[in-house]
């Protein structure tokens, strides 16, 4: 974890969106006279309608018997930048052997119980709403995956990522670097105190901006589990514009995205809190008593 | 205990650039170790063009076939080998581990690596194998790439380089597509219902 930020540092690697020359600079005014038609920007009404058109043909087909989604789908175009990074063959069934039945252990040697509280990362107050997000990873089964690796990153309260390349007019935050790491308890449970990040405008097409979100990654106890993820805050009124989070068709996968506002969590005149689980896919391996018990992973062992 | 439904994931998104690298992130080895080889590749999208923004990680057993379940992957020692690392691309689609050549974890088994690819795009990660080109008997008895035919088959095959190491190119669309894989047998990748 970088105590001062050096944005020159950061990952020069990652682009922006794609669709970055395509959108129109509202402020440059236009010229008097175009010489040529300049090609039609993409609109929210345009997004808009092909995620309605996916939406209703997912609806019909699980009418018709068609099982119930639970994953973004691969190839979900109104993602524009996902057009030529899906497979079109369809995924290769694959019995996991070996390797794949495990899972790297990591532990308190790396990662620091300090790292979990993104708002003391520099020498004073962020700016924004400081939150508790909290909650526990479970596999398919409901066992909790303890003493494992959870990494999070996300933008500002103001919508701003600490990243060279996200140069959209939001401050920057000098107390505020958005990333933060935890490792799970016995129970599978995770907490970060952090800030309410600001919703951020992309470049998928015109007027385009993120609900906001937390990034999450996650392992589990086999390496098939392996996932990473975006947590959402409830009642976002940009979750049916976002072709991001609408890759995922169904609506009920689509919830399973979103934390719920918990007053338990909550502390008084300090902090608003979140509860969000995350269920990992079933671990296919044959378990020890100890595994079972959430003794992997740990250090102190 | 009851069966749950796995939570969706996103796609790793253009900004983990600051997030989820570290020091010595791809140096399972130490560059240059006894033993240590590079294992290097480009990821390319559909139109064949290298993709700037990918992020892999590789998970391997030991040379001689041990999977090890050590902790110190993200504040490496640089003596204590975890058979974890994580790679972003560079801006021209290429990643580079420090790694080992990993054993067979069955005597007679085909020896790979396991891989996970993230990437801006890509809406959730995708798994793939490398395996070691060496052992065609090995290779020939192994189930996954037995139930490929030959030009995909190839994809999962990494290529050996005249300085020892491993060349491995992932490409998530078009012609040589490589392979990648469902273990929850949907044929979505999805986790059944």
């Amino acid at each position: 974890m970088p105590e001062d930020v050096n944005l020159e540092t950061y990952n020069a690697d990652a682009l922006t969106e794609d669709l970055a020359d395509a959108v129109t600079d509202l402020h440059t005014p236009a010229p008097k006279a175009a010489p040529s038609p300049a090609p039609r920007v993409e609109t929210q009404q345009d997004l808009s309608a092909e995620i309605k058109a996916i939406g209703e043909a997912y609806a019909e087909a699980v009418k018709n018997g068609a099982p119930q989604e639970t994953q973004p789908r691969l190839d979900f175009a109104p993602y524009r930048s996902s057009i030529l990074r899906h497979p079109t063959k369809s995924l290769h069934h694959a019995d996991p052997e070996t390797i794949e039945l495990h899972s790297p252990a990591f532990g308190h040697q790396d990662v620091h119980a300090l790292e979990s509280d993104l708002t003391i990362q520099h020498n004073g107050e962020p700016q924004g709403e400081r939150i508790i997000v909290a909650g526990r990873v479970l596999d398919g089964d409901g066992r909790p995956v303890a003493g494992q690796l959870v990494e999070i990153w996300q933008a500002n309260s103001s919508g701003r990522y600490i990243h060279k390349r996200d140069q959209h007019p939001a401050p920057l935050d000098p107390n505020f670097t958005g990333v933060g790491r935890c490792i799970t308890g016995p129970d599978g449970s995770y907490r970060f105190v952090t800030i309410k990040p600001g919703a951020y405008p992309w470049k998928n097409h015109l007027n385009a901006w993120r609900p906001a979100h937390i990034h999450f990654s996650l392992f589990g106890t086999d390496f098939t589990q392996r996932i990473v993820t975006q947590m959402y805050f409830p009642g976002d009124q940009l979750f049916p514009l976002d072709p991001i989070y609408q890759s995922i068709v169904d609506q009920d996968a689509r919830d399973r995205l979103v934390a719920s506002y918990d007053h338990d969590l909550t502390e008084p005149e300090w902090a608003l809190g979140y509860n969000w689980d995350i269920v990992l896919t079933g671990s296919k391996r044959t378990w020890t008593e100890n595994e079972a018990l959430g003794a992997e992973g740990d250090d102190d062992e | 205990m009851s069966k749950l439904i796995a939570t969706p994931g996103q796609t790793v998104g253009p900004f983990y650039g600051y997030a989820l690298p570290y020091e010595k992130d791809r140096e399972l080895l130490a560059p240059g170790a006894l033993d240590s080889i590079r294992l290097q590749g480009t990821v390319y999208d559909g139109a064949g063009h290298p993709i700037p923004d990918a992020i892999l990680e590789i998970w391997q057993p030991d040379s001689e076939g041990n999977i090890v379940s050590r902790t110190g992957s993200l504040v490496r020692d640089g003596y204590t080998f975890t058979g974890w690392g994580r790679c972003a691309v560079g801006n021209s689609g290429v990643y580079t581990f420090t790694t080992v050549n990993p054993g067979p974890t069955k005597p007679g088994a085909a020896a790979f690596i396991s891989v996970a690819v993230f990437a801006r795009g890509l809406m959730n990660r995708l798994f793939t194998r490398i395996y070691l080109p060496e052992n065609e008997e090995a290779l020939a008895k192994d189930p996954l790439l037995s139930s490929l035919d030959p030009e995909r088959r190839k994809t999962l095959i990494a290529r050996r380089d005249a300085d020892g190491g491993l060349t491995f190119d992932i490409r998530l669309q078009g012609e040589g597509e490589t392979v990648f894989l469902d273990f929850e047998g949907t044929g979505t990748g999805d986790a059944a219902q």
